[in-house]
């Protein structure tokens, strides 16, 4: 067995579906789902059904927008679509991410110097 | 934040379109396992075992459906939504629980709606008139002289209003006006009667008051020789001139003399309501105050403050005026006649001079029926307790199965919660229906009563109280029940085990703390119930049983003094011998005045040849009557009364009463001395008892009566003495008058009881409310100790079963259950009496002739508290004594 698969931390489930969107362009539940399988190398735990309580509280807040369409392979399914204001919040949440990240991995590997193992 | 907002509203919206949402989530999950199925069959897996994957990857479809309800809806609604359907359910099984409870609760929080409307409307509420803090009631403190020492001359309120400078405005009204003084002709076959005040051309503008049409008076419509005008108040001008739009110029003949209608106030003006309460305002005229230089004290002073001027302010430059304002100004010795020690005036603000005196009543009151809530929260917390005994088992269940203990806590909050809304409901139903009752209670002399509504800020109250009531009666049963063990719970399989004990430890002190706080309501209630029987029983000096009196019209007009007095010795001695000759009447007398109505004072005459250091003689209240007053009121009289030879040709006389006398010749009998009153020296005939003239409760102050023949009288009012039932004479009476005097108005004819009653009914309103509350907390207390002593003997029916087979005869198990009983009431009473006495002398003030300590009324209501504990226990304690053992012993 290789490594377990990461738990999601809260609140980053959204911030990968905004992406997905935005990269993407409009896209259904499945296919976002597959799409950041995909992207993470099927490294992340996703059960694919908690996608959808993501997009329904994105649709809430406005920063995505549904609706009923046809798939390339003639399947009635809801596609979603990015918003202005979800790209908005995307750019903000993603800054936020990459300093975040940056700032983890800094501390991280000064306890990695230090430590004598 | 706008997303937070739209997330918010979305989320609320989705609470009611659950059905649609569930059917697209369903779809949209039935597609995405399409898509899944068709890629994995693509990557050649089986169709079974496609879909195998497929629903592995999407993990639990009830799952997701549950998060996407979760996140899109709002879960806390949806819980209370549940707990309110199965408190719904269970108290509608209970319903003898459920009547009770909110019956209960719909009683105490009317009770507490009531009478928070009564405090809001007198004591919170700001008076009808815009910024009514900045006005203020400008006189000296009440004294003993009555409505004279309160007053103004015309003179003193033009200097005070000039030299002023912390006032917008100063204004006034006449406050000798006597009820019925208008009489409106030429509007039908009779004169009718109305009852008018003379305001100061700016009144209604101080007050901040707007006609509802036509204007106010003007300043022109104030000098002397204006042509008169009136106001109409809003009810006389709907009754008497049915609402005409147009009457508004019309003239209208008032006292016989063409008066212009000017306007018609709004009927939010309720000058009665106000200033004189009880009283019922028809019309308003301009106070001329150029002709009125010479009548003395007749004016109130009410002020308008600038903006910005404080109390203190106004009240430190009305102490630098008042030594500057003259009686008459042209009197220079009369100047400086105002204030002086303990006479100074003293501001007060509108407010305080109209309820200031009813602030400790009316907490008291308040008190009171915050008392009784709290008795019906310790009552109901009572019941639930034994409700949740009963429901143990259910609960042990649902905690087995999963139910968390703040979930549990959460149910029987919202249980009480249902109960209390439900309680709060009939609560305002109820108060509803008492305060417009009580709107209309024209004989309960009670400032502000007239505008008393159910407002917004009672609503609050009602809502503010139901809650804490709820979470006050809730929370308690609600700890206790959720913390029990459920193991031990579900074993229990029957009553009369250990967990009911324990329920009864906490039930007992909820019984005892009820019992104390009846104790302390039916306590208080009886003080003040004693009071007022004392008030009642108080020598006013006059008989007002079998006494009537009615308003009475006559023409003097005359053209020399002297020429009218002797018109109207005439004309008295006529309605007299007619109104004498009536079947029925035993006794027949007029006054201008009646004790316990208007009052007024003149002068300070000296008995003769006797010097009084300045100040330490008395301003007695001054009554013109004629010959056969004093008789027809019921007054003691010693010496004789005034008889019809007393007239402007013979030697002036006068009575006085036992105080003034006192201090005239103290230790002498004042009959046939002299009183001088620096022109003329006035012969005392008679000395009368004192007569309680400006209050029932204060000490009478000193009172001169002078003959009609001598002295001219303002208004007369006839008194008749009958053993009859006086409206039985109301008709014969009114005839009679109408005969000598055709403009005679239908006046009403008042018994002299109601004149005392009206006095009272303050105190009247107040008992009559605490000792209902008492009533209620009595009640309370009783279901209380019944309710816990016949649970705790259905408890211990096969206890009881088994001592009894063993040999305890019914007298033993019934003087168990009495003891057991005996506990409860004495301790709390004991608790009770104790706090008592502290509640005593905080209301000692409301006391009249009672002690806050008074042994009788805590005996007997210790006596009553007692006998009806014995009752409660005895019912049930009955009831153990009956049990079969056979049946009790079968019966597990």
């Amino acid at each position: 067995m290789g490594e377990s698969k990461l738990d999601l931390l809260q609140g980053t489930l959204d911030l990968m579906v905004l992406q997905t969107l935005a990269a993407m362009g409009s896209q259904h539940g499945y296919g976002i789902a597959r799409r950041i399988e995909q992207v993470s190398g099927d490294a992340v735990l996703l059960n694919q059904g908690t996608i959808y309580a993501s997009l329904v509280r994105l649709q809430q807040r406005g920063w995505i927008s549904a609706e009923w369409g046809t798939s390339d392979n003639n399947r009635k399914a809801k596609f979603y679509a990015i918003t202005a204001e979800g790209r908005k919040q995307l750019a903000e949440d993603a800054a936020y991410w990459k300093r975040l990240a940056g700032v983890m991995g800094r501390v991280l590997s000064m306890e990695q110097e230090g430590g004598n193992s | 934040m706008i997303d937070s907002v739209r997330r918010a509203v979305n989320r609320l919206l989705s609470f009611f379109r659950k059905e649609p949402l569930d059917q697209e989530l369903n779809a949209e999950m039935a597609s995405h396992l399409e898509f899944a199925i068709e890629e994995n069959l693509k990557k050649g897996m089986s169709r079974e075992e496609a879909r195998r994957q497929a629903l592995i990857r999407f993990g639990g479809i009830a799952q997701a459906r549950q998060q996407h309800r979760e996140t899109r809806g709002l879960p806390v609604l949806d819980v209370f939504l549940q707990d309110l359907r199965f408190t719904l359910r269970t108290l509608r099984r209970d319903r003898a629980f459920t009547t009770v409870a909110v019956l209960i609760l719909g009683l105490g929080i009317g009770a507490n709606v009531v009478v928070f409307s009564v405090v809001n409307t007198i004591l919170l509420r700001p008076l009808p008139f815009p910024n009514s803090h900045e006005l203020v009631w400008i006189a000296p403190p009440v004294q003993k002289c009555g409505m004279s020492c309160e007053t103004y001359s015309a003179d003193a309120f033009d200097q005070f209003r000039a030299l002023s400078k912390s006032y917008q405005g100063v204004t006034g009204y006449m406050a000798f006006s006597t009820a019925d003084n208008l009489r409106l002709t030429g509007r039908g076959p009779v004169p009718v009667p109305a009852t008018g005040i003379e305001v100061i051309g700016n009144f209604f503008q101080v007050l901040g008051v707007q006609p509802a049409l036509g204007r106010l008076f003007t300043p022109e419509e104030t000098l002397h020789g204006a042509h008169p005008v009136v106001l109409l108040t809003d009810h006389w001008w709907r009754r008497q001139f049915a609402a005409d739009p147009a009457i508004v110029g019309k003239e209208i003949d008032l006292n016989g003399t063409p008066s212009t209608v000017v306007g018609v106030l709004p009927a939010s003006f309720d000058f009665g309501a106000v200033f004189s309460p009880g009283a019922k305002i028809d019309a308003f005229t301009a106070e001329i105050l150029d002709d009125e230089r010479t009548w003395g004290n007749i004016v109130t002073m009410i002020g308008r403050l600038k903006p910005g001027v404080t109390l203190g302010q106004a009240q430190a430059e009305g102490l630098l005026v008042e030594p500057h304002l003259c009686w008459s100004v042209k009197r220079p010795e009369s100047c400086g006649s105002y204030g002086g020690k303990g006479h100074s005036m003293q501001l007060r603000t509108l407010k305080d001079y109209v309820s200031g005196r009813l602030r400790r009543s009316l907490i008291v009151l308040w008190c009171a029926v915050g008392l009784i809530l709290l008795i019906v929260c310790v009552n109901l917390s009572n019941l639930l307790l034994a409700r949740a005994a009963s429901r143990t088992k259910e609960f042990a269940m649902r905690t087995a199965l999963g139910a968390s203990r703040s979930r549990l806590v959460r149910q029987l909050l919202t249980e009480s919660l249902v109960l209390s809304s439900a309680g709060a409901l009939l609560g305002l139903g109820l108060a509803f229906t008492l305060i417009a009752w009580l709107a209309h209670q024209g004989s309960i002399a009670l400032p502000l009563l007239s505008s008393i509504r159910i407002d917004a800020s009672a609503l609050a109250w009602t809502i503010l109280i139901a809650i804490a009531a709820a979470a006050f009666f809730g929370l308690a049963p609600g700890l206790k029940m959720s913390s029990g063990n459920v193991q031990e719970a579900l074993k229990d399989s029957g009553p009369g085990t250990s967990e009911g004990r324990k329920h009864e430890r906490v039930r007992s002190v909820l019984v005892i703390s009820e019992v104390a706080l009846a104790c302390v309501l039916l306590i208080g209630a009886g003080l003040l119930m004693r009071s007022f029987l004392k008030v009642l029983d108080i020598d006013l000096g006059f008989q007002p049983e079998h006494a009537a009196s009615i308003k009475v019209e006559y023409d003097d007009d005359a053209p020399t003094d002297e020429a009218k007095a002797a018109k109207l010795s005439v004309i008295f001695q006529q309605i007299l011998e007619r109104i004498k000759a009536l079947p029925g009447v035993e006794a027949a007398g007029m006054a201008d005045f009646l004790p316990l109505g208007q009052n007024r004072e003149w002068g300070t005459p000296t008995p003769k040849g006797k010097t009084f250091a300045p100040g330490t003689l008395p301003g007695p209240l001054v009554y013109v009557i004629t010959p056969g007053f004093v008789e027809a009121m019921g007054m003691r009289l010693h010496g004789r009364d005034f008889a019809w030879s007393d007239n402007l040709k013979s030697e002036p006389v006068v009575m006085i009463n036992a105080s003034a006398a006192r201090v005239y010749w103290p230790g002498e009998d004042a009959v046939g001395k002299f009183l001088t009153n620096g022109s003329q020296d006035l012969r005392v005939v008679g000395v009368v008892d004192d007569i309680h003239a400006d209050t029932v409760e204060g000490q009478p102050g000193w009172q001169i009566y002078y003959p009609a023949t001598q002295q001219k009288p303002a208004g007369i009012q006839l008194v008749i003495r009958t053993a009859l039932p006086p409206t039985a004479l109301a008709g014969s009476v009114l005839h009679a008058l109408r005969e000598l005097n055709p403009k005679q108005p239908a006046a009403e004819f008042r018994s002299i009881r109601t004149i005392v009653d009206r006095a009272v009914s303050p105190r009247r309103f107040f008992v009559l409310l605490v000792s209902i509350f008492a009533e209620f907390g009595l009640i309370l207390a009783t279901l209380g100790i019944y309710g816990v002593i016949s649970y705790s003997v259905a408890q211990q029916t096969q206890e009881i079963g088994i001592r009894m087979a063993l040999g305890a005869t019914q007298g033993h198990v019934l003087r168990e259950v009495m003891r057991k009983t005996m506990i409860l009431a004495i301790t709390g009473i004991m608790l009770g009496t104790v706090a008592s006495v502290v509640v005593g002398r905080w209301i000692a003030s409301l006391l009249f002739g009672t002690k806050p300590t008074d042994p009788v009324t805590f005996a007997g209501m210790v006596l009553v508290m007692m006998v009806v504990a014995l009752i409660a226990g005895y019912i049930p304690a009955r009831r153990a004594a009956r049990i079969d053992p056979m049946v009790a012993l079968r019966g597990n």
